[in-house]
């Protein structure tokens, strides 16, 4: 092995978590022993969930996973961005918020005094924000979990400095060619109609239906999903409550916040 | 001894543990003014996000509380729903869940024994490292970690975040070919875990001993208890599950703001040490040969040996996942019981008011779900008790013994120490939803 000559050109990339359940960092691990053709290509630097090492001086890569949920964590997201030449927003909970954004439809105080009782202001917490509502992201990749083959498409595209485009065409694409019965035929509501692929409709293969985990498609299909709200007689409300479970941030890029 | 000594140590995030954790130590003139074990994640506040759900989605949110161990918190989340439902859940339903649950300790422990906590024993900060030094045991170990994934992806669409483990069963069940794949991708496995029992049998630790009491499921049947049964001690006590509040006492210490527990002493442990000691005679026969072999015996009262227990589990779980892929096999599953119900839109499962726990042994010990629902099936309130929460007290009271045992080493040799023993509890501090100390001192 010649790393150590390497190492000098190889890309700096490290990983970095914020408020999430480290899953997605853990499908990097699950990626097996092709995990290791790319680290061949790259040089991690820090990964804390597996690594003791530290690097003090600039990322190639920074890859972001998690929200960012308070004070502290938004200083800490600024920072890595200064010293990143690319940023990749890993994940639901970076790239919208994820199902950390449902704690927005509460006011803070209350939720906070919930779980921990009257020392509720020991415990900093802000509303819930996707990254790129924080500082400027360069990729996005979308799910919850992470869709592996995604993360490898992002990650060649991002080391070349090529663009990566996310299919903004609803899982019902996908749904149909993996030739699914449709969930609302199944008699239950699902939220494919309105979400974004590239997941391969994961949930739907497996019988369970989908639960808008990568977030709205640009321009859904409005009409089409209100013939579905109506043939199917589902209030729009029970729709509306199932979409935030992962996109309650979205408010933030309606109301224009960064 | 006494030592005249002055040390602070301050590890901030401590490193390959799932989540944010410091130990924070202050010995002045020989004497310990400070030693604990801080838990830094942002607090997500899940319990409160739950209120108003379905106790449909409950599955699906928790399961995102952890990473590694979603497929546990699915399991209690899911007996805690049917439990709150008044469901029963089939005798197949029950054996696809001990498989899960089999999965996820092979998983989770292979995890954390190979890439976690086996580069301290190696002297390494990583395993980065060790793709060069020890090359092959890198490979063995992503091989064996990816084929666990593989064997949960078959089982239940993926192991980060279940897909077809939810209230009342599975979304899906496995076919024939699903079945014999399992099998494939577990007895292909039989090579690498022979030689991670030769890799076990070299592995050193630290001699240190505190005599605890140590917390886990127990039951009356034959079945090493990771699902069913009841909550058991070391020290003879023994509660329903659905008194679970009973056996974990939380409590406020003055000094901080955290949630402690306790039972019958100061502190108690739970993780596989806990159930090595509760249920050796349980154990799958391959797995009491192992730890014949190693010389592992019940009662053990050194944590740093909640690594070696892990080997153990893995050991018990390979072959009884084995056992059930093999029944299941020959005696066929019953595909009616497949289920549709997303958030019950069309009923498919009775609702009405209640209030169900959960509690089941997940690889780092056991975890509780709590739910209170009402007539509509939403959750009005919800708690969960997490396995590090329940460790964090025990944590504390070893390092009181342990570091004036250690005292006269020097400053690094003593952070290393502590981190071990940190490390070898196996934290899981996403999961520490419900615990939070922001006292800092420098």
């Amino acid at each position: 092995m010649t790393n150590a000559s390497k190492t000098a050109t190889k890309p700096k990339v490290a990983f970095f978590d914020f408020a999430c359940c480290e899953g997605c960092q853990l499908q990097v691990a699950n990626l097996g022993e092709s995990l290791l053709d790319i680290l061949g290509a790259i040089d991690v630097v820090e990964f804390r969930e597996v690594m003791s090492e530290k690097w003090d001086k600039d990322y190639d890569v920074a890859i972001i996973e998690g929200s960012i949920t308070d004070h502290h964590a938004e200083e800490r997201i600024k920072k890595i961005r200064a010293r990143s030449r690319v940023l990749i927003a890993y994940g639901a909970c970076a790239c919208i918020g994820g199902v950390n954004g449902m704690k927005n439809s509460f006011e803070l105080d209350e939720i906070r005094r919930c779980v921990y009782g009257k020392d509720f202001k020991l415990f900093d917490s802000v509303k819930t924000r996707p990254v790129h509502q924080v500082v400027k992201v360069d990729y996005f990749v979308n799910g919850c979990p992470i869709y592996p083959p995604e993360l490898v498409e992002v990650l060649k595209c991002a080391l070349r400095g090529l663009p990566y485009t996310v299919p903004d065409n609803p899982v019902c694409v996908e749904c149909k060619l993996n030739e699914n019965v449709c969930m609302y035929d199944r008699g239950v509501s699902c939220l494919g109609p309105w979400t974004k692929a590239g997941c391969n409709s994961w949930c739907v293969n497996n019988g369970n239906i989908c639960y808008g985990c990568r977030g709205e498609v640009k321009n859904p299909a409005k009409n089409a999903a209100s013939d579905v709200i109506g043939k199917y007689k589902l209030s729009a409300g029970l729709i509306k409550n199932k979409f935030e479970m992962y996109n309650k941030c979205k408010e933030g890029d309606i109301n224009g916040g960064k | 001894m006494a030592v005249n000594k002055d040390l602070d140590i301050k590890v901030e995030y401590v490193t390959r543990v799932e989540g944010h954790g410091n130990i924070v130590v202050n010995v002045k003139n020989g004497k310990i003014e400070k030693s604990e074990f801080h838990v830094v994640e942002s607090p997500r506040l899940f319990e409160g996000m739950l209120r108003g759900r379905s106790v449909f989605e409950a599955q699906h949110i928790t399961s995102r509380i952890c990473g590694i161990c979603s497929c546990g918190h699915s399991l209690a989340s899911i007996e805690a729903a049917e439990d709150a439902l008044g469901v029963t859940p089939s005798a197949q339903t029950i054996k696809l869940r001990k498989l899960l649950l089999d999965y996820e300790f092979l998983d989770s422990h292979i995890l954390h024994v190979y890439l976690l906590a086996a580069p301290d024993i190696l002297g390494v900060p990583s395993f980065v490292p060790l793709i060069k030094t020890h090359n092959a045991v890198v490979r063995r170990a992503l091989r064996m970690k990816k084929a666990c994934n593989d064997v949960c992806d078959i089982l239940v669409g993926r192991h980060v975040h279940p897909i077809s483990a939810i209230a009342g069963g599975f979304t899906k069940l496995p076919r024939p070919k699903d079945l014999d794949a399992q099998i494939k991708l577990l007895e292909d496995l039989g090579e690498d875990m022979a030689e991670t029992l030769k890799l076990a049998a070299t592995l050193k630790f630290p001699d240190f001993h505190r005599e605890t009491e140590y917390v886990a499921l127990v039951s009356d049947d034959g079945d090493y208890p990771l699902l069913t049964g009841e909550i058991g001690s070391t020290d003879g006590k023994r509660f329903k599950k659905k008194d679970y509040r009973k056996a974990t006492n939380e409590f406020v210490d003055p000094r901080s703001s955290a949630k402690f527990t306790k039972l019958s002493r100061e502190s108690y442990f739970v993780g596989a040490l806990a159930r090595f000691n509760l249920n050796y005679d349980k154990l799958h026969p391959e797995a009491k040969k192992v730890a014949v072999a190693l010389g592992f015996k019940p009662v053990c009262h050194n944590p740093y040996l909640n690594t070696v227990a892990q080997v153990i589990e893995i050991v018990h779980c390979y072959h009884h996942a084995l056992e059930i892929l093999r029944d299941l096999k020959k005696n066929g599953v019953d595909y009616s019981q497949e289920l549709v119900v997303g958030v019950n839109e069309k009923g498919a499962i009775p609702v009405r008011a209640g209030d169900g726990v959960g509690a089941v042994e997940v690889p780092r010990g056991i975890l509780f779900h709590n739910y209170e629902t009402d007539a509509k099936g939403l959750i009005k309130q919800a708690n969960c008790i997490i396995p590090t929460n329940q460790n964090i007290n025990n944590i504390e009271h070893d390092f009181a013994k342990l570091l004036p045992e250690i005292i006269t080493r020097s400053k690094e040799e003593i952070t290393l120490a502590l981190e071990m023993l940190v490390r070898a509890y196996d934290p899981c501090i996403s999961c520490s939803t419900h615990y939070l100390n922001v006292t800092f001192v420098d």
